[in-house]
This record gives C-alpha cells, sequence and structure tokens, in this order.
C-alpha cells in the first residue's frame, strides 16, 4: 500500500496518453454492460423461468388452440398441484407500432402459478369483481401513462367482438416485480374473452401446469401427451425453462453473436492498453535501473509495473461498468421490443473480473520485460 | 509547388519508417480492423433480413386480408367472399381463370438445424393458380407437388436451415403427413423459409372447412391496384384489406430491420471511440519516438503544415489498412451466411443469408478514415508545435 503514491505518480507522468488509455478501457465496459443486457433481452427472463411449470401446447404448434376441457382432466391428474391456462391475445391498442403482449388469463389460478407478479390484495379483488378487468404491468402503464380506472380500448386482430369493434378493458391494478419480471404484458380474463367472441369459443392458447415434484418433470410431461394422444389435439409438453429456451432460440443465437462482438471488443482493447503500458515502461527503462540500484527485488518491480496496469484497468473499467448500469436503470429505449432490460449482478461480478483480467495480461510482458532488465544495461540506455 | 514537394517528402519519410514501428501501428491498424468487421457485420445480418423480406413484394400483387388483421396469421376469409373477390376488377386473367390464390398460412414445429429446437416453420396451402400469380417461382430440385394430393414441396431456405426437409422425406404435422417431393427457389425472399402444399389439403388437415387466409392476387398493372382495393373495401358482401404486397412484407420488416441497425450504429459508434483513443496513442507515439527528426526537419526551414499532413496521412494510411483488413475479413467470413430468425409479426421463421454489400464495405472504410482523421488530427498538431530547440536537445 505504501507504494500506492508511487503508483499514482507514474500513471500521471503522461497525462494525455494515460486519459486514453482509460477512456479506451472505459469504453469497452460501458460496451461490455450494454452487450450483456441486449443477451438478456433476448432470452426472454429465462432465469425466472420454473422448473416446477411445465408448458403444454398444441402438437403442431404454438399457435393451433387447446379446449379448454382439458384443464379438469390435468387437474384430475395425480402429482399436479394447480392448472392455469392463457391465451394470445395480439390486440392493436390505437397504432400497430404500440406493440405489447396481451395475455388471457382465468385470474385465481393465474395468481398463484405466478407469485412472481405482485399484485396488492385490493386491487385482485377488484379484478376477481370486474369481468372487463385488467391487470397491468407497471413498465408498461408507465409508458402509455395509463391509471387505475381508465378504460381501454384494444381492437382484435384474432377475435372479434360480438358487439362493436373493440374490446374495452378497465384498468383495475398493476403488478410489479423483480427486475427479470417482464412488467410490461396486459393480463385480462378468459369468461370476457370466451362469452363475447364471435368464434372459438371454448378454447384457450396454451396451459401452464404446476406439478407437486419438479424432478418428476419429464415423467409427468410425457404422462401429459399420452393422455391426449389421438385425440383432435394432441400436445407436447416441455418445463417452462425448456419452453422459454426454445423460443429465444428462435430469434437465432444473440448470444453468441453478443459474445463474438464483445471478444472483438475486449481484444481491441487489451491490446490498446498492452501497448501503452510497453510503450510507458520502455520510456522509464532508466527508472527502472535507478529503481533496483536502490535495493528494490525483482518481484517488487514485477509488482510495480502489474499494479499500473491493473490500476488502470480498475478506473477505467469500474467506471464504465457503473455508467453503463446507470444507462441501462433508465429502462427500455426501444418502445416495448426489449421487456425485459436489466444488467443482471451475475454480469456485472463477470465483467468486474474481465477489467482485472484484462490488466493482469496488458501489464504482463513490459512486466516481466522490466523485471529482468539488468541495472547495467537499463542505466547505460538512458 | 515546394510546399507539395516538401509535404510528399516528409509524408514518404513517415510512411517509410512505419515498418519501425510495426508493433504499435498494428494495434491502430487492428484496432480500427476490429470496429469495421462489427460494424459491417451486424449491418450486413439487418441487409439480409431486409432483402429476404422486400424481395417477397411484388408492386403488382395485391394482397387480401380480413379487415384488423394485422398478419396472414392472424386473417381468416369465407369461401364465399373468396369467390366474390376473384371478380373484382383491376386483376389479371389467364382466359378465364384469374390469376388469384386462395391461401392458408400456418407454422408448424419442426427442429432447428443448429439448435435442435423446436422451431415455428411457416407452411402455407396455396391454390393451383399459386404459381402463376408467382413469377419468380422456380423449382430447384425434385419436381412440382400434385394438386390433390398429400404432397408438399419446400423452400430452399427452410430444407437449409431445419430438419429434415429434403426430398424424399415426410413432413408430419399432427395426424397428417405431406410427403416431400421438391424444393423451390423465389429469388432468396421469405417465401423460401416455406413450405407450400395443396390449399384443400390444408383446409382438412386444419379442420377448416372452407376458409382461407388471405387472397393473392396478381394484377392487371400496377396501376388497377386502386381499382382493385376500391371495388372490394366498398363491397358490403366482404370485409377485408387489400394492401399492396410489398407494404405487407416492408411493414412486418421494419421494426427488426430498423433495431438491428441501432444496435449496430451504436456498437461501432463506441467502439469507434476505443478504436480513436487506440490510433491517438499511436500516433502520438509514432509523433515522440520521431520528435528530434521532426524537430530538425522545422529547424532547416520544413513547413509546419506538411509536418500537420504529414502526420495525418500516415495515420490515414493505417486507417485505410485497418478498414481494408477488416472489409475484407467481415465479407469472407460473413457474406452469405445462412440463418433463421422469427418474424414477431407471424411468430413464424424467417430464413435469410447476411448480406455485405459494396454499400456497406465503403461505409466501413469511410468510417475507417473517420477514426484515422480524428486519431491523428491532435498528434499533428502537437507535431507541429513541437518547440524546436528542445526537442533537439533530446539527443
Amino acid at each position: 500500500m505504501k507504494f500506492l503514491p508511487l503508483l499514482w505518480s507514474s500513471l500521471w507522468r503522461k497525462k494525455i496518453r494515460t486519459i486514453f488509455t482509460l477512456a479506451a478501457v472505459f469504453v469497452a465496459f460501458v460496451l461490455f454492460g450494454l452487450l450483456m443486457t441486449i443477451r438478456t433481452a433476448f432470452s426472454f427472463g429465462v432465469e425466472i423461468a420454473g422448473l416446477d411449470r411445465l408448458v403444454i401446447i398444441h402438437k403442431v404448434s404454438l399457435i393451433m388452440p387447446l379446449p379448454v376441457s382439458y384443464k379438469e382432466r390435468l387437474m384430475a391428474t395425480e402429482g399436479v398441484s394447480l392448472v392455469s391456462h392463457q391465451t394470445w391475445f395480439g390486440g392493436v391498442y390505437q397504432d400497430p407500432a404500440n406493440f405489447f403482449a396481451q395475455m388471457v388469463v382465468e385470474p385465481e389460478p393465474f395468481m398463484k402459478i405466478y407469485p412472481e407478479f405482485v399484485i396488492p390484495e385490493d386491487q385482485v379483488k377488484a379484478w376477481l369483481a370486474d369481468r372487463q378487468g385488467a391487470i397491468v404491468g407497471v413498465d408498461l402503464a408507465r409508458r402509455f401513462g395509463w391509471k387505475i380506472g381508465d378504460r381501454i380500448p384494444i381492437t382484435g386482430t384474432i377475435w372479434q367482438p360480438k358487439q362493436g369493434q373493440t374490446w374495452e378493458f378497465n384498468i383495475v391494478g398493476m403488478y410489479d416485480g423483480e427486475p427479470a419480471v417482464d412488467k410490461t404484458q396486459f393480463f385480462f380474463r378468459y369468461d370476457y374473452l370466451d362469452e363475447n367472441r364471435r368464434q372459438g369459443e371454448g378454447f384457450v392458447g396454451w396451459y401452464v401446469v404446476k406439478i407437486a415434484d419438479p424432478t418428476q418433470a419429464a415423467q409427468m410431461g410425457a404422462k401429459f401427451d399420452s393422455m391426449f394422444a389421438n385425440s383432435s389435439a394432441e400436445t407436447k409438453t416441455t418445463t417452462e425453462k425448456g419452453f422459454v429456451e426454445g423460443f429465444a432460440k428462435q430469434m437465432g443465437d444473440i448470444g453468441a453473436i453478443m459474445v463474438a462482438i464483445l471478444v472483438a471488443v475486449l481484444f481491441t482493447m487489451l491490446l490498446v492498453a498492452a501497448n501503452t503500458m510497453a510503450q510507458s515502461v520502455r520510456e522509464r527503462t532508466s527508472e527502472v535501473g535507478v529503481l533496483k540500484t536502490l535495493g528494490f527485488s525483482n518481484v517488487a518491480i514485477l509488482a510495480l509495473v502489474l499494479g499500473e496496469s491493473v490500476l488502470i484497468a480498475v478506473l477505467g473499467g469500474a467506471l464504465g461498468l457503473i455508467v453503463s448500469w446507470a444507462i441501462v436503470q433508465n429502462g427500455d429505449p426501444t418502445n416495448g421490443m426489449l421487456p425485459i432490460f436489466m444488467l443482471p449482478n451475475r454480469d456485472l461480478w463477470a465483467g468486474a473480473g474481465l477489467v482485472l483480467v484484462l490488466g493482469l495480461i496488458a501489464g504482463l510482458w513490459p512486466a516481466l520485460n522490466a523485471m529482468n532488465l539488468k541495472i547495467t544495461d537499463a542505466l547505460r540506455r538512458a | 509547388m515546394n510546399f507539395l514537394s516538401q509535404t510528399f517528402a516528409v509524408t514518404m519519410l513517415n510512411l517509410r519508417t512505419i515498418p519501425q514501428r510495426l508493433g504499435s501501428s498494428g494495434v491502430a491498424i487492428i484496432g480500427i480492423a476490429g470496429v469495421v468487421i462489427v460494424l459491417v457485420s451486424v449491418l450486413s445480418i439487418a441487409q439480409g433480413f431486409a432483402y429476404a423480406m422486400e424481395a417477397s413484394g411484388s408492386p403488382v400483387r395485391a394482397l387480401v386480408m380480413r379487415s384488423g388483421a394485422d398478419s396472414e396469421m392472424t386473417s381468416g376469409l369465407s369461401g364465399v367472399e373468396v369467390d366474390l373477390m376473384k371478380q373484382a376488377p383491376g386483376l389479371r386473367r389467364d382466359g378465364q381463370t384469374p390469376l388469384a390464390s386462395a391461401e392458408m398460412y400456418v407454422i408448424i414445429d419442426i427442429p432447428k438445424i443448429s439448435t435442435d429446437t423446436g422451431a415455428n416453420v411457416p407452411m402455407r396451402g396455396i391454390e393451383p393458380a399459386g404459381i402463376a400469380v408467382r413469377d419468380e417461382f422456380s423449382i430447384a430440385a425434385g419436381r412440382m407437388f400434385n394438386f390433390g394430393t398429400n404432397e408438399c414441396i419446400a423452400g430452399r431456405g427452410a430444407s437449409v436451415n431445419f430438419k429434415g426437409l429434403t426430398v424424399g422425406n415426410t413432413v408430419v404435422s399432427g395426424q397428417n403427413s405431406w410427403e416431400i417431393v421438391g424444393l423451390f427457389e423465389t429469388d432468396g425472399s421469405v417465401a423460401e423459409t416455406e413450405i407450400w402444399c395443396d390449399v384443400r389439403t390444408l383446409q382438412g388437415a386444419y379442420r377448416r372447412g372452407n376458409t382461407f387466409q388471405s387472397l393473392l392476387a396478381r394484377l392487371d398493372s400496377s396501376q388497377s391496384f386502386d381499382t382493385f382495393r376500391d371495388y372490394l373495401t366498398s363491397n358490403p358482401q366482404v370485409n377485408v384489406q387489400v394492401r399492396r404486397e410489398q407494404d405487407y412484407y416492408a411493414q412486418q420488416s421494419r421494426a427488426l430491420t430498423s433495431l438491428i441497425q441501432t444496435v449496430g450504429y451504436g456498437i461501432a459508434f463506441l467502439m469507434g471511440i476505443g478504436a480513436v483513443f487506440g490510433a491517438i496513442l499511436t500516433m502520438y507515439t509514432a509523433v515522440s519516438t520521431r520528435s528530434r527528426e521532426i524537430a530538425t526537419l522545422r529547424a532547416l526551414g520544413f513547413n509546419t503544415t506538411s509536418v500537420v499532413v504529414s502526420v495525418l496521412a500516415e495515420s490515414l494510411a493505417l486507417a485505410a489498412i485497418g478498414g481494408v483488413i477488416g472489409g475484407t475479413l467481415a465479407y469472407l467470413t460473413f457474406n452469405g451466411y445462412q440463418t433463421s430468425t422469427m418474424n414477431f409479426s407471424t411468430f413464424s421463421q424467417v430464413a435469410f443469408a447476411f448480406q455485405v454489400t459494396p454499400q456497406l464495405l465503403t461505409m466501413g472504410v469511410t468510417y475507417a478514415l473517420m477514426m484515422g482523421l480524428v486519431g491523428g488530427l491532435f498528434p499533428a498538431l502537437r507535431a507541429a508545435r513541437l518547440p524546436i530547440p528542445s526537442a533537439l536537445r533530446e539527443l
């Protein structure tokens, strides 16, 4: 620690160079934070997907509906603790550009099966009491400036109402949750849809089933699928995690693209930082000679040079991570295309680790050179 | 003339000594090349996707869907409506047959080869006129399917990206199966991601009765669109919207294309800042290792401007090398790279190839030169302001 002032003053030996190096490292880690955020956004919340929840869809494809009667049969199956169903509504609010997900659910099983959606008690009661009631995510409400009590018209693209052209909803509550929870969805009641749609009565999009023993997921899935085999609507069951992962993979491998870009970024910055360190040590050859003459051990020289390089990396990198974190706190800039917009702690720690690694690698070669320098050579070169 | 020859002499001196500073020059080159690779390759994704979507639309075709539907997936038309629409004016006729195909559009679950997980592959049921309506259609392997049978043909893009879509195999969906008898091409458009079969067999398999989802009509000419649309939208017996096919696909591609472009430009801009710092450092190094030479030149009476220009020229040369290397690598690695993504309007897959176009390459090299210019500016000014006596004393 007593060498810190020495490190500090050698850092500012050439101010401009140090500032530019710091800036390069800073930019690299701002990018690191943002790319990790995009990667998380395109994994569609796979981190919080439950292992004890199974998703049952039509075997042909997700868009084929399943009969609502399957609910009773699923409930009667041993090892099933909760059954709920959901339907994609796909409506348009004012303009198609205002895209957000609208889900048709049965309130009670839905809230039990998804405890991560936090809804105040009185709003739950209001929802159960109002057939046209809808619960919206806090992010969605903020996006459109909705308040509780607002009446929202939505045009159906898949289902037309028996009367009129639009579906009307009352916002009776808002849900909140952990950062990783998608808070941009719009949930409304199945009975409202089913009684008022012109066609498709008695069909739902897919089932979400909570099972008592998550280790039995595969067996339970096989059991469900065999229950409905050879019927007009055969099923395919996966864990919710598998379902979300599969959905994310349909987008293409966003994760791999982000990692590839990051490797390019970090490699470039590593070169810049290593080059600066090498240059700066080369200029100080005579100083190193003097230090050695004064009795600094080889290890101490190694530590000094490495320390300098790590200090640059830590200063620039930490600032970069903080700034990217702050940018992400402002929320999704794309107007609802990336509902889960957050920088996970795990990635922040990974970033911190990378900062250290970058500093060490960048300083290694110049540090070894400085360590192996002979005093006579060093002083003669001055 | 004197100024030009001075500048030329100093610039050549700088450029000739680059090999002596290979390490730090290499850093600048690699830094800039890295930025260009990322910029060009990310934008080539957007380019390829937009191309596939735009190639799908023809100005002489109109797409009819139920009013209120935002895609073929959510649309629905009755057989009666379809028959009425085929009588509309503005539609091209081949003898007595109207060139219009009533179609069904569904998705089926087929594993993607790259991830081995299920993907929503679109399947389209067409009428015999569906081939005549699409001029760009051609069979690439095998043969066309026979109407009235459970045969189908798969698009080339679908065949590359999804499992088991080769001639001789069978597409199984629920209790139905279709034998693949051929592969088709449509100039790289979205249709190449689809599987086509007879709409009548698809209606039966999906228990849809005599209903369709869309009507694709070949117009008499591009101008007859209004006639066709006005006739249908003013007809109280049908409840439909009519769009030019190219508008329909352009609208679907807009959101994803602009998202990818924003991300691409954003990353390239931030990375560019980093690379400019790299270039600045390199050029400072170049100037400071040569401060004695520069001071000598100036003491001999060389013009300050020629010194500035020479430093800028060196920086631009490094940037150009980096830009060309980056562009070449991006082209070799990514041009034509086949992939598929999900089109959120229909939740179905779109296969496309990355496209590294000459425009993108030009843009990459231009961006590299801009970075070189900014990176060389400050060091150049510093070289010009170097105090001659102290620089000479640094011996």
